[in-house]
């Protein structure tokens, strides 16, 4: 089943439920589909009825804010003479965190179905559905992900730090974490 | 702060912290067990002991700046961590890799895997009692196998030997006679090993119907190797991806019936001796030629933007790196999938119910190694 048909039957079974092809650009040519958070655990759902019984990776990715530059050639008359005339235009994409489900069928040996959902920021808005209800291998996973990234996974039945000590208070895998200075983690250990 | 009282039904058990310097956890590993008398009522494992982030520590270095440390996550199968990374970034950056290098890659890829099973069945049964004997066997035959490592990478556990495009150093005629000549003997190993084993009265006895593992669940829980095998589930990635030339071997997947820890046993036993075959194909039919593709730039590879997820069948299961390129010299995102702890999900479920003295056994059944679990 390619990643089109499987949308279309997202689209049909979830009414309101918005499905994006995002497109990798590599020579693995693995793409994926990024799925809205509020239908998250009904799409899993559905996902799990097309036979895709095993979930093998979950993984989170943090973006943050970044302002692409990009230039744009447009074509003006100036006194009769056409000139081409290059702008910069600097977009400012906001930052969210997203996690990665990587979903493969055991019955049929197919895979790998790759989807994704985002958050709508990084700071106050980290919730996403746990799709642990649907497949029991992203227990987990998805506490790593709370764990390093700070997503929150809503439905998740034991949400709490697994690699990081309990107390500790931030996130290492972030991309603008600062650790703090080894006599510090030393007295943070103590606590 | 307030106590708060735990439930009734919970006030009688006892709660043992087993761990993180227990010998039988092989590793700085902990699990908090509630008993009632000497039954599981639940159990509760603990990480982070030997967590270093790993993949933090991947993401601020160059893609081949990584490779050491992949030896360091399942430090018993340093060849087959390095085989994983090697697939992902090549499906990432769309390298090939020549006839010899893969033949090379199959062959110490299934050593590896005769030295993990062997020493995880060692291991298995020195945590039901049997001090010394079997262990000491399988080290005997693990030792040449490291030896043969030792001549090939110059190291014996932290090989760092393949590259993505091939592998480091070519291996000389005198070094396939010599994998060779142990393969031809690790039957008789086999067969001697068996012969105390398998038949063994306290053996089945500690193992048969023990930590059984129900076949929806395993798959459910992504447990994967031999122990999704175990209970009855035919995939292999080895089968199902056909990565490298593995398509070349006729080898057979063995399958459990009960998922108790004795097929869990099995299994590993089992898979050396197909293992075996691969590799007397594999050393028989190994052609010459170059073992790096020349397009593979090992400094300053820069792959185009995107993402790729490679995965191998490793012997405690299905090892992935899931690597996203931003075009920079270093990967914007290193993911290791660590069999060994997605492995763990189900440990509460097998150990529920059991004696306390089982929960070692069914641990040691699993295979996990805690450089790999924590990261």
């Amino acid at each position: 089943m390619t990643l089109n048909e499987i949308r279309a039957r997202l689209q049909a079974a979830i009414p309101g439920c918005q499905v994006d092809l995002v497109v990798n650009g590599s020579p693995s040519a693995h793409n994926s589909l990024l799925i809205d958070r509020q239908h998250g655990l009904e799409a899993a759902r559905v996902l799990r009825g097309l036979e895709l019984d095993y979930c093998s990776n979950v993984t989170a990715v943090d973006w943050p804010e970044r302002v692409q530059t990009d230039k744009i050639k447009t074509k003006q008359v100036f006194d009769g003479v056409e000139k081409e005339i290059e702008q910069t235009v600097k977009t400012t994409i906001p930052g969210c965190l997203e996690v990665v489900y990587h979903l493969f069928s055991m019955a049929k040996k197919e895979g790998p179905v790759v989807v994704r959902m985002r958050t709508g920021n990084r700071t106050d808005d980290v919730t996403l559905p746990s799709l642990t209800p649907v497949w029991r291998s992203a227990e987990f996973q998805e506490r790593e992900a709370f764990d390093l990234y700070g997503i929150v996974f809503d439905g998740h039945p034991d949400l709490r730090r697994i690699l990081m000590w309990e107390g500790f208070t931030d996130y290492p895998m972030r991309k603008d974490y600062v650790p703090p200075p080894d006599d510090d983690l030393e007295i943070l250990g103590e606590r | 702060m307030t106590q708060v009282a735990p439930p009734e039904a919970e006030q009688n058990l006892m709660e043992i912290s087993m761990g993180p310097q227990h010998p039988s956890t092989h590793g700085v590993f902990r699990m908090d067990v509630r008993l009632d008398g000497e039954r599981v009522m639940r159990l509760k494992p603990v990480f982070g002991y030997l967590h270093r982030n790993h993949e933090k520590i991947a993401e601020t270095a160059s893609y081949l700046a990584a490779i050491p440390y992949t030896d360091r996550l399942d430090y018993l199968c340093s060849m087959t961590n390095n085989w994983g990374y090697a697939l992902a970034v090549e499906k990432l950056a769309g390298l090939t890799v020549p006839e010899r290098a893969e033949y090379i890659r199959v062959i110490v890829g299934e050593l590896t895997r005769l030295q993990n099973h062997a020493g995880m069945v060692g291991f298995l049964l020195q945590d039901m009692g049997a001090s010394g004997t079997p262990l000491m066997y399988a080290f005997r035959e693990r030792e040449r196998v490291l030896d043969l490592f030792e001549s090939l990478s110059g190291a014996r556990m932290m090989c760092n030997y393949m590259r993505f495009g091939g592998v480091r150093v070519d291996c000389s005629a005198e070094w396939l006679g010599q994998a060779a000549k142990l393969v031809a003997g690790f039957g008789g190993f086999l067969d001697e090993f068996e012969q105390l084993l398998t038949g063994n009265e306290i053996l089945m006895a500690r193992t048969q119907g023990v930590g059984v593992l129900p076949r929806e669940l395993a798959i459910n829980a992504g447990v994967t190797g031999p122990g999704l095998r175990a209970s009855g589930v035919n995939y292999d990635v080895r089968k199902v991806d056909r990565y490298g030339i593995y398509e070349r071997f006729p080898f057979r997947v063995p399958l459990g019936e009960h998922g108790d820890v004795f097929d869990r046993y099995m299994m590993r036993v089992l898979e050396m001796r197909e293992t075996l075959k691969i590799l007397e194909e594999a050393l028989r039919d190994i052609p010459s030629g170059p073992i790096m593709d020349p397009k593979a730039r090992l400094r300053g590879l820069r792959p185009k933007v995107g993402e790729a997820y490679g995965r191998i069948e490793s012997p405690k299961g299905e090892l992935g790196f899931y690597l996203i390129s931003d075009g920079t010299p270093n990967p914007y995102r290193y993911r290791v999938r660590p069999p060994s702890l997605i492995n763990l999900t189900v440990l509460e479920d097998m150990c529920l119910g059991q004696n306390i003295a089982d929960v070692v056994v069914i641990l040691g059944s699993i295979d996990i190694v805690m450089g790999e679990v924590d990261r």
